[in-house]
């Protein structure tokens, strides 16, 4: 089984991107998407990724719901934070991070994250000693900002993945 | 521009309200590029558009075309997906350059790597 679907999830998300970009259910379509879907697994195969297996789906859930509040409210911050520019210096700053993830995988999410929630933006990650140095827009205090990111984020990622 | 008129009221206003939030958050985000003052500023402006315009603007697209050819219009969903999934590569990039330079100039508001050798600097001419 393994060796005939060596990565099924992504087998089944080529599956899906093939049919969202056809518009279209038709069994045809199905089994040529599968057929794709299945062939580029094995050409994954050669590149050699990090193998990851996701552990805990609630937890995906739960994430995903809080990136998504978490997205809304920093683009509200950040839009106030440009407007109000003129006025009132931005207390931007770096804050460095201990970040105990060392899975590929999760560390790519966490940049996504990240990066898309406006007022964080990812710099630095070394692998050696494990220091995340991102750049804050509107720091407050360092400290409350990489508690809320090993607590808001690290946390439902380790259980994920590791 | 008869596609347009064929929309009727009750999706047009939706379909409005997000494309103008959409646009106008996008707008924001550019404005910040001239009103934040440091590189580091700016890396974060351009991502108000890359998450809560592109999303706003694709919703927008979905339920106009939706209406319009009265069935799901789902591909807009992979626009945001990859427009997610990319944007941190050319962050990086930009935000690890411009570290990489301000250590080797030795700007003071740089933190400076926790252990590990510092960037060799001899027969660099910056």
């Amino acid at each position: 089984m393994r060796y005939w679907f060596p990565y099924p999830l992504l087998s089944l998300a080529l599956l899906m991107l093939w049919l969202l970009i056809n518009q279209s259910l038709s069994p045809g379509q199905i089994v040529l998407g599968s057929m794709l879907g299945i062939a580029f697994a094995w050409a994954m195969v050669n590149l050699q990724p990090d193998k990851t297996r996701l552990k805990n789906f609630g937890v995906i859930a739960v994430l995903a719901g809080r990136v998504a509040v978490d997205v809304v409210r920093s683009n509200i911050a950040v839009m106030g934070v440009i407007l109000r520019a003129g006025k009132r210096p931005v207390n931007s700053g770096f804050v460095a991070i201990d970040i105990s993830l060392r899975d590929e995988n999760a560390l790519a999410l966490l940049a996504c994250i990240l990066t898309a929630t406006p007022g964080t933006a990812w710099l630095e990650f070394d692998r050696q000693t494990g220091v995340l140095l991102i750049h804050v827009l509107d720091l407050e205090n360092g400290a409350a900002w990489s508690d809320l990111i090993k607590r808001r984020y690290e946390a439902p990622l380790k259980e994920i993945f590791e | 521009m008869s596609h347009l008129t064929d929309l009727p009221t009750w999706a047009a206003i939706p379909v409005c309200i997000l494309l103008l939030l959409g646009s106008a958050i996008t707008l924001i985000g550019s404005m910040g590029l001239i009103r934040l003052k440091t590189f580091y500023g700016r890396l974060h402006a351009p991502t108000l558009g890359a998450s809560a315009g592109t999303i706003l603007i694709c919703v927008a697209s979905m339920i106009t075309f939706a209406v319009l050819q009265n069935r799901w219009i789902l591909h807009e969903i992979l626009i945001i997906v990859f427009v997610i999934l990319t944007t941190p590569v050319t962050l990086m990039l930009l935000g690890q350059s411009a570290l990489y330079r301000d250590r080797i100039e030795g700007k003071n508001d740089v933190p400076h790597k926790a252990t590990g050798e510092q960037p060799d600097t001899s027969g660099m001419d910056i």
